[in-house]
């Protein structure tokens, strides 16, 4: 295989890198008034990567490097989604990070670093790759998340992740040597097949399979493996909360999907009892904690762990209904989770985090356009029609119920119901209590559009479902070989 | 006994008293020594199995510049040895077992029926070359993890700037180039004065 026919599909990757290259040079002869230079930069790449993407799509399934790298629409869109996200989190956090010094090269360079292994992760095909993009991702966020040197909880909060994350690397690769064990790959594929064919030892499968899912569950933040997901929500920058909570549930989407279901489809029986117990743990927990907070960064990190349990409710289900409505709500969850950031840090001036429920009091009063927005948020959490957050929890509760999972579905249903009251709690806050401080909100003109679309694409998107549903069913059916 | 079983057991043996060495010395920096002495033998052991490039390797980065580092943070900190090996033999029943225990499964798997089978090596052609087959592999086959393993070094690298690298307020610090290009004008005023009687 020549060279070219290997790099063309991976051709944003490479453009992503080597404007993360150019970037990390220039950004030294910027002065550090005008860092906006690099952000302008930053911007720029994430527009040449998705015309890259959509100019390199073909229609059908391409690998490349010795099977390694698979390109399949559902990478294409989840690749066009993540660089719309971090292009999103750029936007809402200019004026916050700039506020705090924290608006320099670096920061933005490794958010580009954390998104070429998102995207490493999303057309991965082999071990080797999915592990390596996961490194990249995570190592990039603990930086991050310590970026901000001075905040004893920062730091605390970094600690925790990178020990907590490298014992979740550990169990991954711990159990990804069982299964090279067991089947005598790391190709997705070839592993696929080793199994369908009837492996030697499946002690060994089976062990592989449990240190595998523990380190998923860990990277996805689902319970018993969720302990470090409110501190690091917490103690981040908001800027950086706002991209961990965000864009990297795609690429976690697609590393989950791309082990269990292209690697392991025929040990579903084995893997989906084991993800009915992390999702009704995580949907229990989560939202009963998620009732006890008063920081609103804590609250929606419970949050993200009921919702990524909903997510695992359409891995269970299983077929185009199943994966294509999973893959719907961890799209619709990072437009969420972005607008919700992208309020606090709104709301968040100089010197001082809108970071407790309190700071939300009478936002009606102080600006009726930004609670309205949030409201349509918070519905949308909730899974209030006719949001988009409604249609998301619907077709995975379909799909779950057309597989004869009813009890699943009735246990999901009641958790969300408890779930609804601390959305609605804050809508309530906004609009029936009164401001605890007058402070006039200043944000510039193009987070203020923004928000707007955000809030407003998220009641669009409720309207209008059908697109972004049939292709994401579309997606899943080529890149998982459905029927 | 031909000539490479008489190497094979010198360098094994060096490793080994180098190993105990390196526990019961006395002396922290000899101790990083005894533990340079068994990279290298261990070194040697890995040139008798034909691969010359992680043998070379392993002196280059352990030898040459993890242990140097470790040598410069022996030397630099005042390591008190009574405090270190307090309750050394409180704990001695604990270690020596958990000694045992991987004595007892090294036995167990080098002493099973199929590692006995693995464990024949394969003797390559004198034209065979460990490195050029390594790179190969790295280059074609594993090229594009390769390169992913050197972004994420870059990242670490990144990051470990962007984390410790401030500038304080206030430190005193040279600024060579300035120091160069300084003029006379700039260090020395002449200045024209009248001159004064003698005092008398």
């Amino acid at each position: 295989m020549n060279l070219l026919a290997n790099l063309l599909p991976a051709a944003a990757e490479v453009f992503l890198l080597v404007m993360v290259c150019a970037i990390l040079i220039v950004d030294l002869m910027v002065t550090s008034r005008s860092k906006i230079f690099t952000y302008m930069l930053v911007q720029f790449t994430l527009l040449g990567c998705s015309l890259i993407t959509v100019g390199t799509h073909t229609s059908q399934v391409v690998h490349a490097f010795n099977g390694m790298y698979v390109d399949d629409l559902m990478s294409d869109v989840l690749k066009m989604i993540s660089y719309l996200g971090m292009s999103m989190v750029l936007v809402y956090s200019r004026q916050y990070l700039m506020l705090r010094g924290l608006f320099t090269g670096e920061f933005m360079v490794l958010a580009l670093f954390s998104l070429l292994g998102m995207n490493v992760m999303i057309s991965a095909n082999h071990f080797l790759t999915l592990y390596l993009g996961l490194e990249l991702l995570s190592l990039s966020l603990y930086a991050m998340v310590a970026l901000q040197r001075d905040s004893a909880v920062a730091t605390e909060a970094a600690m925790k992740y990178f020990v907590l994350g490298a014992l979740a690397s550990g169990l991954l690769l711990y159990g990804m040597s069982m299964l090279y064990g067991a089947t005598g790959s790391l190709e997705l594929g070839v592993i696929s097949n080793a199994i369908a064919a009837g492996v030697h030892n499946k002690l060994l499968l089976t062990f592989g399979l449990v240190f595998i899912l523990s380190g998923l569950a860990f990277k996805l933040g689902v319970v018993p493996f969720h302990m470090w997901v409110p501190d690091v929500y917490h103690g981040s920058p908001t800027a950086v909360t706002m991209l961990i909570g965000s864009v990297p549930k795609l690429a976690a989407f697609a590393f989950t999907v791309r082990i269990l279901v292209e690697g392991m489809q025929s040990l579903v029986h084995d893997w989906s009892g084991m993800l009915i117990i992390l999702a009704v743990a995580s949907m229990a927990l989560g939202n009963l904690s998620a009732i006890a907070q008063t920081n609103i960064k804590r609250m929606f990190a419970y949050s993200t762990i009921t919702h990524m349990g909903f997510m695992l409710l359409g891995l269970i289900s299983g077929g185009i209904e199943g994966y294509g409505s999973a893959m719907f709500y961890t799209v619709v969850y990072m437009m969420m989770s972005l607008g919700a950031f992208g309020m606090i840090m709104l709301l968040s001036r100089a010197g001082f985090e809108a970071d407790t429920l309190n700071d939300f009091k009478g936002l009606n009063q102080r600006s009726p356009w930004l609670a309205f927005m949030m409201m349509l948020l918070m519905l949308s959490m909730a899974g209030i029609p006719p949001t988009v957050g409604f249609y998301a929890k619907f077709s995975v509760l379909n799909a779950i119920i057309q597989t004869g999972h009813t009890p699943l579905a009735i246990i999901a249903v009641l958790f969300s119901l408890i779930g609804a009251f601390y959305y609605l709690r804050v809508i309530k806050l906004m609009y029936f209590d009164a401001p605890e401080s007058h402070a006039p909100i200043s944000m510039g003109s193009d987070t203020g559009l923004l928000i707007s679309i955000n809030g407003l694409g998220v009641l669009f998107l409720g309207l209008a479902p059908s697109t972004l549903m049939s292709i994401c069913a579309v997606s899943v059916q080529q890149s998982l070989l459905l029927h | 006994m031909n000539f490479v079983d008489v190497v094979f057991y010198l360098f094994a043996t060096i490793t080994l008293l180098a190993g105990v060495g390196v526990v019961v010395a006395r002396n922290p920096v000899h101790a990083a020594l005894f533990l340079v002495l068994a990279f290298c033998s261990g070194a040697g052991i890995w040139m008798l199995l034909e691969a010359e490039f992680l043998a070379i390797a392993l002196i280059l980065v352990y030898v040459g510049a993890v242990m140097v580092l470790f040598l410069f943070v022996v030397m630099m900190l005042d390591v008190n040895l009574v405090q270190l090996r307090e309750g050394f033999w409180r704990w001695f029943p604990f270690g020596a077992l958990l000694a045992g225990l991987m004595v007892f499964e090294m036995i167990w798997v080098l002493g099973s029926s199929q590692t006995s089978e693995l464990s024949k090596a394969v003797a390559h052609a004198p034209d065979y070359s460990n490195t050029k087959e390594l790179g190969r592999l790295l280059y074609t086959h594993y090229v594009y993890p390769f390169e992913l393993a050197a972004v994420i070094l870059l990242v670490a690298m990144v990051a470990a700037i962007a984390l410790t690298l401030r500038r304080r307020a206030g430190v005193k610090s040279q600024n060579i180039s300035k120091q160069v290009k300084v003029k006379k004008a700039d260090r020395l005023r002449i200045v024209s004065m009248k001159s004064e009687p003698k005092n008398q």
